[in-house]
């Protein structure tokens, strides 16, 4: 460590302001903070402050992905070779699904990366950490098909459109992943929606029956929900985006989350309250086959506990007061299922539900504080 | 005082070396100092010069716009020094013991027998009226003001803190006496008491309201009690004292001087045996700190560790401390510190897995443990801050200095030791409390105190 460190002082004059390689500055220092804590101690207000800081925050965020991650590293190779019709032993699934995925990862995280590296740099901030789950997040909700090059695309205009033209890391107002994901779908919609792009390699297959692919809810459009029973779509077995389709691998990543109070349990609880409460509604009515689906097995499909569980807590674009957090995820929850519902050309709703009450949580917000102060006026008014 | 107002949001930080119910022994040191610094919105005016000697209550410096408010020598001897700072802004004025203990003789009376102009005359004129702080802002009280009631807590809920109760013990007749005093200044004297422990320095009194109160820090503030009885709105104006300053109003009255005795807790992981001594304001802690060796850098605190003000091993006690608290400094590289699975390190999340030791008390260091961040997680100041404030909104409203706002979100009812939790557990390391205080100087520029 003390070779380390000794290194890093060494440089240091290099990149510091005036060194020669001033420009590389904000890398310097991501990666020397990255290394090392830093030694600064609090000089004004508090002397001690709790050991939790971005970076823990969101490494946490990122571990708690990791069972997805996992799973749908699994499930592509299963899904595949299913398709496929082969039988193969798990190595040989789990290599498959390696290789698919982690170039995706890679690609997401080194294009991120650079553009977050480079805007520090112009700003003359230090490297936030947000990306770090955003570059995780990116992958887990694209088709496993998709070309790199509409990652690296993707993830550009994430970054850049969606975050850094606001300030960056706390400032933005949409969800950069999501982001993400409905630039693609409405620039490339043959590469992110239809039968084809959820099984890795299908489109190349021969003599396969392309119906094979469709996802669960392309399936439940056409009435045949039948053949995704609730088991396999709460284990995640069916085809969908990378890491979307395992319920149970999210919950896991749900009870990190909770567990370590880094994302707010109401957001997700109320995200599956309003989602089955709006399922239930459809079950009532029930004049097409999407609103006949069980409201509980609305929930384990599609994007839907992905989206309650990692998108919806984004505490920068969803609402930021503890009553506001109710109503937002409520909504979330109900808009996600009425877009699936309402949209038969399209019946992945979550995406579009959490942008849309993204937009909304400060106006939300605006309400609970408003109701703040009139609170404390209407005190004023009684006292006097 | 029948029902209980429990807390629940808040934080007990569990750190190591709080102060054993014990009194060690101390001498004085030689050196004291008041620190014009100490009081806020006070423009010091030293009236005293270098070289001259003095006593115990007399004037040293008083506010230049408020002349009537002075501030006294806490031991008589000579006027040492007066130390400066950036812009001559002045930061000490050391006073050197004589050891005589010599003081102003203002003669006993009978606060009863006084009516209220001569009561504030006399602690005007010994230098015991900063003591009163006002509510909002936590600045001195203005003595033309009449306020709504005047509040007290009677408990300590800061970390490490010194238990009141074991303080007071044996000063009963001087608090009686300092109590009397405060009813003429105004008839309403509310008292919060902790619901854990019988107070029995409090119960005993006559004539206050007496408030229970249960739950974690900051339960013990005044500003969170006043919030629960009777919150402060626009134009409203609460005094606030401590329970030891009471005690030397009292003997203003019944030993006809200025007594400036206090108990201090020193407290903190780096103190051999934390324990209580029988000090003075203003003194210079190094008689109390000198037994602590150690090589390592050390942070000492006068005050606690959330509020306090940071001085060196021979600094002095601020005025409206009684407690020194010693940490590690922590200014120290930690490798992959943000990392590693933090067994020693405390976290309100769970984060860490100090989480699998509940009952264990942290040798915390002031180390930052981690940059400043944009604000990027929700609902973590709400966590602590156990009255009806959006905090956040609050802090945003003072950035954008937008008066309006920070009124109707609440300025009038918070302080910085209030926000001092939120600041604790920010995970973007932003400094809440000097933010704070920069919105209060904006409200009393801009509306007056």
């Amino acid at each position: 460590m003390k070779a380390l460190r000794k290194l890093l002082d060494n440089i240091k004059p290099h990149v510091s302001k005036g060194g020669r390689f001033e420009m590389l500055h904000s890398t310097y220092d991501a990666f020397e903070t990255l290394l090392f804590v830093p030694n600064k101690t609090n000089q004004n207000g508090v002397h001690v402050r709790d050991a939790m800081d971005m970076k823990r925050n969101m490494i946490v965020v990122v571990m708690a992905l990791v069972p997805a991650l996992l799973f749908g590293i699994w499930n592509t190779g299963y899904q595949h070779f299913l398709a496929l019709g082969q039988e193969v032993t798990f190595l040989e699934t789990i290599l498959h699904g390696v290789f698919k995925v982690i170039p995706i990862v890679i690609v997401s995280y080194l294009t991120g990366l650079a553009i977050e590296f480079a805007f520090a740099q112009m700003r003359g901030h230090e490297v936030n950490e947000g990306f770090l789950v955003s570059g995780m997040l990116i992958p887990l909700i694209l088709p496993v098909d998709i070309p790199l090059w509409m990652v690296a695309v993707a993830t550009a205009f994430a970054v850049i459109i969606g975050k850094e033209v606001f300030g960056g890391t706390g400032m933005n107002i949409w969800n950069p992943a999501l982001l993400a994901r409905a630039f693609l779908f409405f620039a490339y919609p043959a590469q992110m929606s239809g039968d084809l792009v959820w099984i890795s390699g299908l489109s190349t297959m021969e003599g396969v029956d392309a119906t094979t692919g469709a996802t669960a809810l392309a399936a439940a459009v056409e009435g045949n929900i039948g053949s995704f029973p609730l088991w396999n779509s709460f284990l995640g077995i069916i085809p969908g985006s990378i890491g979307e389709t395992s319920t149970l691998a999210i919950l896991i990543g749900a009870v990190i989350l909770i567990f370590t109070g880094v994302a707010s349990w109401k957001i997700m609880v109320s995200v599956f309250l309003g989602g089955y409460f709006m399922g239930l509604v459809f079950n009532l009515i029930g004049i097409n086959s999407l609103m006949q689906v069980d409201a509980i097995h609305h929930l384990t499909l599609g994007g839907f506990a992905f989206g309650a569980v990692f998108m919806a807590t984004d505490p920068v674009t969803g609402s930021r007061t503890e009553t506001g957090k109710w109503i937002y995820g409520f909504l979330i929850g109900l808009f996600a299922i009425m877009i699936r519902v309402f949209n038969p050309a399209y019946p992945e709703g979550m995406m579009l539900a959490i942008l849309l009450m993204n937009t909304f949580a400060p106006l939300i917000d605006h309400f609970v504080v408003d109701a703040n102060i009139k609170r404390r006026l209407k005190r004023a008014v009684v006292k006097a | 005082m029948s029902e209980v107002i429990k807390i629940k949001k808040g934080l007990n930080i569990p750190l190591a070396g709080k102060a054993e119910k014990i009194f060690g022994q101390s001498r004085l040191p030689d050196l004291f100092a008041i620190k014009p610094t100490d009081f806020k919105g006070v423009v010091p005016k030293v009236v005293a010069k270098e070289g001259d000697a003095v006593k115990i209550g007399t004037v040293l410096f008083q506010d230049k716009y408020h002349p009537e408010i002075k501030f006294v020598s806490p031991v008589s001897g000579t006027l040492k020094s007066v130390i400066r700072g950036e812009r001559r802004r002045i930061l000490e004025v050391i006073v050197e013991s004589d050891g005589k203990d010599e003081y102003v003789d203002f003669g006993a009376a009978n606060p009863a027998s006084l009516d209220r102009d001569a009561v504030i005359n006399r602690l005007l004129q010994s230098g015991a009226w900063p003591y009163l702080r006002q509510r909002p802002y936590d600045v001195i009280a203005n003595p033309q003001d009449t306020p709504k009631a005047i509040f007290i807590s009677g408990f300590d809920s800061s970390p490490l803190a010194p238990d009141v109760d074991f303080v007071l013990t044996g000063q009963e007749d001087a608090l009686k006496a300092g109590i009397e005093v405060l009813k003429k200044l105004c008839p309403e004297v509310h008292i919060g008491i902790s619901s854990d422990a019988a107070s029995k320095v409090f119960n005993t009194l006559q004539g206050v309201k007496l408030h229970a109160f249960s739950g974690p820090h900051p339960a013990g503030n005044v500003g969170v009690q006043i919030h629960h009885v009777m919150p402060i709105n626009k134009g409203e104006k609460v005094w606030v004292i401590q329970p030891q300053e009471i005690v030397s109003i009292g003997s203003i009255f019944t030993k006809g001087h200025h007594d400036f005795s206090r108990v201090i807790a020193v407290t903190g992981s780096e103190v051999e045996k934390p324990a209580y001594y029988r000090y003075r304001l203003g003194a210079s802690v190094e008689e109390l700190v000198a037994h602590i060796k150690n090589n390592t850098s050390l942070r000492f605190i006068s005050g606690n560790v959330l509020t306090g003000e940071k001085i060196t091993s021979d600094g002095f006690i601020g005025f409206y401390h009684s407690q020194i608290t010693v940490i590690p400094e922590g200014d120290e590289y930690e490798f992959l510190g943000w990392a590693l699975p933090g067994f020693g390190k405390f976290s309100v999340s769970r984060s860490y897995f100090s989480w699998l030791f509940p009952k264990k008390e942290f040798k915390l260091n002031a180390n930052m443990h981690g940059g400043e961040r944009a604000i990027v997680v929700s609902g973590q100041y709400d966590a602590v801050l156990p009255m009806d404030i959006l905090s956040e909104f609050l802090i945003k409203a003072i950035m954008m200095e937008d008066i309006d706002k920070m009124e109707q979100l609440g300025i009038y009812e918070v302080v910085e030791e209030d926000l001092a939790l939120c600041e604790f557990v920010d995970t973007s390391k932003i400094e809440l409390q000097a933010i704070l205080r920069k919105g209060i100087d904006l409200m009393i520029k801009e509306m007056g105190a």
